[in-house]
């Protein structure tokens, strides 16, 4: 690798690679990467054709498979591809951040009830199933309507859309397209957080970095905020299973060497590839639904357990965004707009101030990037930057990103009480199995403000909030 | 339980599961695979024989096989919420297989759920012959 500039490494374009791949980092952050092989999946995703420009990584990039997480990746729509493995597979794993009128002190005494009650009211874990029985007609509403189906049925209201990315409703969704194992999966799972990394966390604003995008977002310091992460749970899983084995099954239409069958793709111009986009767009909706669903079921624990109305709890979107998704987006490339597939497997959209998919009450300062730390070290609210348009194609970092394996975190955490070492930092944690909280533990993952501080120096985001943990629900 | 802990391991990958399993035959090894997966996910002792599922899959050499039989096993699990116990492989070659799994359909009840795992990758997937027998390597998305 070939060190750009202070927070820019290049892969120069070897063997069959068709781009060169870029990776945003520091010396810091590439040293405590080790063996991880992430770097070498940058290069392999460069094979795949009408790839633009480059192969990007985020500085929380980590090993994947296929795709690295962290990965960013736009095709030409003529000539390129769309892979189900540069998505993942939790199509539309995102998240979600709420404000509310409360601040720090009014509740400091209640956090523990406000976690009892929203790990009774909101189903997480392993296979967990919600309240809400999708008929089969309904779960195809779902499908074609994301977040629409749910402020249609209560959960929620029409604003929230504005603050949703793609109004929380894909374009292009085509239920006929999912498989009816797809669709069963997710009949019963709609308004379920989920296991593994997803979590609910109640947040204080705690340092405040930009005031003007603060204030235009809503923010302020000791404010309660809420911070959900989850995607489209078996649905996504399924849909991502099923064309990625057709895909791998006719990999040899392609007529291109593979480095790696994870990577398998379709033209986006055959069936094949415009039938994965169509399915895609369902299981995104399906996750848009589902994060609107949960929305507010936490809107009710509160206002419940605080015994508040909810004007005066006021829990407002402050907005909501994926970070495992492919999209056609028109996207300057040299100067000149282009229509292209942007793969974001782990990524998360960055656009800038003046941009007209930014909701018209932030057009002014910048799209929010959410980005969620490990469990227990609070999240950055970013905005989106003109570099990010010019050099990401309008993307940012994810999260923390891990840098020790579950196995090696649960190891480490052995003889450990999670729960009280969280407590003694003044978090609340309940999960639904110990399993997930060893393998989560803050060691497992690269330091957050070291991964924040990349994205904004190197300015394909800004800082505007840290937000600090108080109570975690855990999957 | 012992018998299968013996049969397969682990090995670390940043973000998801990797796990080798080893068979004396190819039989064998899909044997190991399947009840691998059940014990990574749940107390196998707990689960009860009492149904019967089967299901035949294929492949397009023996990993891509591999993989496709991993797959159904956990859409049984994750999709169908059934939970294996044993797992017999019938007219088993490189392309194709049987397999007749009893097993029982999960209860949170009685199976405590460890960890879920979404899905197989076919990131660095492999099935090989060696002089011991049978080893295939699989990284699960959890």
């Amino acid at each position: 690798m070939e060190r750009l500039d202070e927070f820019r490494w290049l892969i120069p374009r070897h063997g069959e690679m068709r781009v060169p791949g870029i990776i945003y980092s520091s010396e810091h952050l590439l040293q405590s990467m080790g063996r991880d092989e992430s770097p070498k999946q940058v290069a392999n995703v460069a094979h795949l054709p009408g790839i633009v420009k480059y192969s990007l990584a985020m500085p929380d990039m980590h090993w994947g498979y296929g795709f690295p997480i962290g990965g960013v990746a736009a095709f030409d729509v003529e000539e390129g591809i769309i892979s189900p493995g540069g998505v993942g597979y939790d199509i539309n794993c995102g998240c979600r951040l709420m404000t509310t009128h409360l601040t720090f002190p009014e509740i400091r005494d209640r956090i523990k009830d406000l976690v009892i009650a929203l790990f009774q009211q909101v189903p997480s874990g392993v296979g967990s199933t919600g309240s809400i029985k999708l008929k089969q007609k309904e779960s195809r509403k779902v499908l074609t309507d994301g977040a629409r189906w749910a402020i249609n049925h209560g959960y929620g209201s029409p604003e929230d859309l504005d603050h949703t990315e793609e109004g929380g409703m894909l374009a292009g969704a085509d239920p006929d397209k999912v498989s009816p194992r797809a669709i069963e999966r997710g009949r019963a799972q709609l308004g379920t957080l989920g296991s593994g990394n997803h979590f609910l966390e109640i947040e204080v604003v705690e340092e405040i970095f930009d005031p003007a995008a603060a204030r235009s977002y809503g923010l302020e310091k000791g404010q309660i905020v809420i911070m959900l992460h989850s995607g489209s749970r078996g649905l996504g899983h399924q849909v991502c299973d099923d064309y990625l084995t057709g895909m791998v099954k006719h990999i040899g239409e392609l007529d291109i060497e593979l480095p790696d069958r994870q990577l398998a793709c379709a033209y986006l111009k055959t069936p094949r590839g415009q039938n994965y986009l169509a399915a895609m767009a369902c299981a995104a909706n399906y996750a848009w639904a589902n994060r609107q669903v949960l929305m507010h079921w936490v809107r009710k624990s509160f206002e419940e357990t605080l015994n508040m109305s909810p004007k005066a709890l006021g829990m407002r979107l402050l907005y909501d965004v994926s970070h495992n998704i492919a999209k056609i987006e028109t996207l300057p490339v040299d100067g000149k707009d282009r229509t292209l597939c942007v793969h974001r497997k782990g990524a998360t959209r960055a656009l800038p101030a003046g941009h007209p998919l930014v909701p018209v009450a932030y057009r002014n300062i910048g799209q929010p990037v959410l980005i969620p730390g490990d469990m227990g070290s609070g999240s950055y609210i970013l905005t989106g930057t003109d570099k990010a348009l010019e050099e990401t194609f309008g993307s940012s970092c994810h999260g923390a990103g891990r840098v020790m394996s579950r196995a090696q975190a649960t190891k480490s955490s052995r003889g450990r009480s999670i729960t009280k070492d969280l407590a003694d930092k003044g978090v609340v944690v309940m999960a639904s199995g110990r399993g997930t909280l060893a393998e989560e533990i803050p060691e497992a993952y690269k330091n957050l403000d070291w991964v924040v501080d990349v994205v904004h120096r190197a300015g394909i985001a800004k800082k505007v909030a840290r937000l600090r943990a108080l109570g975690c629900i855990k999957g | 339980m012992s018998m299968i802990n013996r049969r397969f391991r682990l090995f670390d990958h940043t973000a998801d599961l990797g796990v080798e399993f080893f068979g004396p035959t190819r039989e064998e090894l899909y044997v190991c695979a399947a009840l691998a997966v059940v014990a990574l996910i749940t107390h196998a002792d707990c689960v009860s024989p009492d149904q019967e599922k089967h299901f035949s899959v294929e492949g397009a050499d023996e990993t891509d096989l591999f993989v496709n039989f991993l797959r159904e096993v956990l859409y049984l699990i994750n999709g169908e919420r059934f939970l294996p116990k044993t797992v017999a492989i019938n007219a088993c070659d490189a392309y194709r297989l049987t397999a007749i799994l009893h097993g029982e359909h999960i209860n949170t009840q009685k199976h405590l759920i460890n960890k879920e795992i979404k899905a197989v990758t076919y990131h660095k997937a492999a099935v090989e012959k060696t002089e011991q027998g049978w080893k295939g390597r699989i990284i699960f998305d959890v």
